[in-house]
C-alpha cells in the first residue's frame, strides 16, 4: 500500500489568512475640526501619527496630521453621522472599502516574515499601534494587534505580488532558511 | 539602512519609506505672466546643484507629508529635517550638531 507523509513542520510558525470584508473610510479633516468630527463618529480621534482609538467595533488610526483611517464592520452608519456635522466641521470622508484587502498575519515567526520585505523595525513597533509603510515598494498599512499578530491592509492591485512574496518567505522560514 | 527623521511622525524611519522631491524653498512667482522668459526659465529649471549641504524636499509615505531637509550631497548625511512651510534653517547651527 502506498503511504504518504504530509510534511507539516513549522506549519504553525506563520498563519496567513484573509480577513472578512470590512468598511474602510478615509477621513481628512483639519486639526481644528478633529474633535467635532470625532464626536459625531463616536471616536476620540488620536492626534499622533500611528496611534489608534477604538469604540466598540470601530477603529480609527491616525495616518497623518490631518488624515485618519476608520475601519468598521460593513454597514456601520458612519457616513450619515459625519454628514450631520459637515456644515460646522468641513471634512472629506471617502469610502475606500474595496480599494484594499486585509490579510491577517500571525504566529511566532511573523516578525521574520514581515522583515523579509518591510524595511521598518517592526519589533520596536508598539502593540496596539499601526503604521503606513512599504512592503517591497507596495504601500501597506500594518496594524499590530498583538506581539505576534498583525493585520496588513494592501491595495487590491498589489495583492497578488504581496501574496506571492509572503508565500515565498513563509516557505523559506518553514524550511529553516 | 539610512534612517531619515520625519518631523511629522517624530521618528527616524528607513529611507525606503521616503521619496526625494527636489530642491526646497523655491517659491512659485505670485504673478507668472509678469515674468520674463529668463526669469521663468530660472524658476522652472535652474537649481543650486550644491556640493555639500543642500536644502531639499522629501515626502514620507507613512504620513503622506512633504517636509524639508538639509542633506550633505557628498556624505549623504541628513543634517536636519523640518516641517514644510517653516523658514529656511540656518546652516551653521545644524552642521555643528
Amino acid at each position: 500500500m502506498m503511504t504518504s507523509q504530509k510534511h507539516d513542520f513549522a506549519a504553525a510558525a506563520i498563519r496567513i489568512e484573509d480577513a472578512a470584508p470590512a468598511l474602510r473610510l478615509s477621513l481628512r479633516v483639519k486639526p481644528a475640526h478633529r474633535d467635532a468630527v470625532g464626536r459625531a463618529l463616536g471616536l476620540d480621534l488620536p492626534a499622533r501619527v500611528g496611534q489608534r482609538a477604538q469604540a466598540g467595533d470601530i477603529q480609527a488610526l491616525c495616518l497623518g496630521p490631518d488624515e485618519w483611517l476608520i475601519a468598521a464592520p460593513e454597514g456601520a452608519p458612519l457616513a450619515d453621522a459625519a454628514r450631520a456635522v459637515y456644515a460646522d466641521a468641513p471634512h472629506s470622508l471617502v469610502d475606500i472599502s474595496d480599494r484594499e484587502i486585509t490579510l491577517r498575519l500571525s504566529g511566532p515567526a511573523v516578525l521574520d516574515l514581515l522583515a523579509a520585505c518591510c524595511p521598518r523595525n517592526l519589533a520596536a513597533m508598539a502593540v496596539g499601534s499601526a503604521a503606513r509603510t512599504v512592503f517591497d515598494s507596495a504601500t501597506v498599512i500594518l496594524w499590530r494587534d498583538g506581539p505576534a499578530d498583525f493585520r496588513m491592509d494592501v491595495w487590491r492591485s498589489f495583492a497578488p505580488h504581496v501574496r506571492s512574496l509572503l508565500a515565498q518567505a513563509q516557505a523559506e522560514i518553514a524550511a529553516g532558511l | 539602512m539610512l534612517l531619515i527623521h520625519c518631523p511629522y511622525c517624530e521618528d527616524s524611519l528607513p529611507e525606503l519609506e521616503f521619496t526625494y522631491a527636489g530642491e526646497a524653498h523655491i517659491a512659485r512667482p505670485a504673478d507668472p505672466s509678469a515674468l520674463s522668459d529668463e526669469e521663468w526659465r530660472d524658476f522652472l529649471f535652474i537649481r543650486t546643484n550644491a556640493r555639500g549641504p543642500h536644502y531639499e524636499r522629501w515626502r514620507h509615505i507613512g504620513c503622506g507629508r512633504f517636509f524639508n531637509a538639509i542633506r550633505d550631497t557628498v556624505s549623504d548625511r541628513f543634517l536636519t529635517t523640518y516641517k514644510a512651510g517653516e523658514p529656511r534653517r540656518p546652516l551653521t547651527n545644524e552642521a555643528a550638531e
